[in-house]
């Protein structure tokens, strides 16, 4: 940790979503609403079609710092995003998640600052993705 | 329906106690797409000092969910859930959730804010272990939408 350099990528990782994927976590979650698993009830909702749970995204998305951490999130002291962007799967393609996590604050007091860019099609899908990691 | 402004600052009663199974962690580790060993194999997390599976950061979602029905329920609190919309989420973590872990959730409404018709809630919930003791505090802010 002492050695780490502002703005250095720690982590970086794709990650292919597909439907399944999202069957897969609304079971495992319990977060069942149909605007994730249902292209019709989406679209009555105004959306392009099925979505991917926010909370979905936000559980991949620090699962490379998690890898960083050599698998052991103890030293993960707070983690905080903003939904922004919602992230349409298509049912054949599904949809390809960018992560990179680089460093955004060293010497603070809470911690190391580790800031998330998440992106889809290079547009970034979540605001202000930081993860404070204990000293 | 519109949301009660008065609803800041107020405490659902904890949620009945939930035990964390090893297999809803495995799952749930597989959904998020980890690879950690601590959160599939007893033997790798004890090793690192843990009393059984490790579950992912965002594993507290499962238990807040259970308070946000709590607060959506709610007739007096005006929240329709189609109108939901989840603006940002928070876990301020003092330890991971381990398999056998007995969790209970307590929700506060921290700040009910009126902007154009539409609301914005914050939601803290707090959750404890079977001693009592803070494991993680998750915080919501949910927009609410008048649909008018």
């Amino acid at each position: 940790m002492s050695d780490l350099q502002l703005g250095q990528i720690v982590a970086e990782r794709d990650i292919h979503l597909t439907r399944e994927a999202l069957e897969r976590y609304a079971q495992a979650s319990g977060d069942l609403n149909p605007i994730h698993l249902r292209d019709d009830i989406a679209q009555q909702m105004g959306l392009p079609g099925v979505i991917a749970h926010g909370m979905l995204t936000m559980g991949l998305a620090v699962q490379p710092v998690v890898d960083w951490l050599g698998g052991d999130p103890r030293t993960i002291l707070d983690y905080q995003v903003r939904f922004t962007r919602m992230v349409p799967v298509d049912a054949t393609d599904g949809v390809d998640v960018h992560v990179e996590a680089k460093v955004g604050a060293v010497d603070d007091p809470l911690g190391t600052r580790i800031d998330l860019t998440v992106s889809v099609g290079g547009a970034t899908v979540l605001g202000k993705a930081q993860v404070r990691v204990a000293p | 329906m519109a949301v009660n402004p008065d609803l800041a600052g107020r405490t659902y009663p904890p949620t009945p106690p939930f035990r964390v199974e090893r297999e809803k962690v495995r799952e749930f580790a597989d959904a998020v797409f980890s690879t950690s060993a601590l959160s599939r194999d007893v033997v790798a997390a004890r090793a690192a000092g843990y009393a059984d599976l490790v579950a992912p950061p965002t594993f507290p979602i499962v238990i807040q969910q259970r308070t946000w029905d709590q607060l959506i329920g709610d007739p007096e609190a005006g929240i329709e859930l189609s109108r939901v919309l989840h603006g940002d989420q928070r876990f301020h973590v003092t330890r991971p959730i381990v398999a056998g872990d007995e969790l209970v959730a307590t929700l506060t409404v921290a700040s009910v804010r009126m902007m154009a018709g539409n609301a914005m809630v914050t939601a803290e919930t707090v959750i404890t272990d079977g001693d009592g003791a803070h494991v993680v505090t998750a915080t919501s802010v949910l927009m609410v939408g008048s649909g008018e």
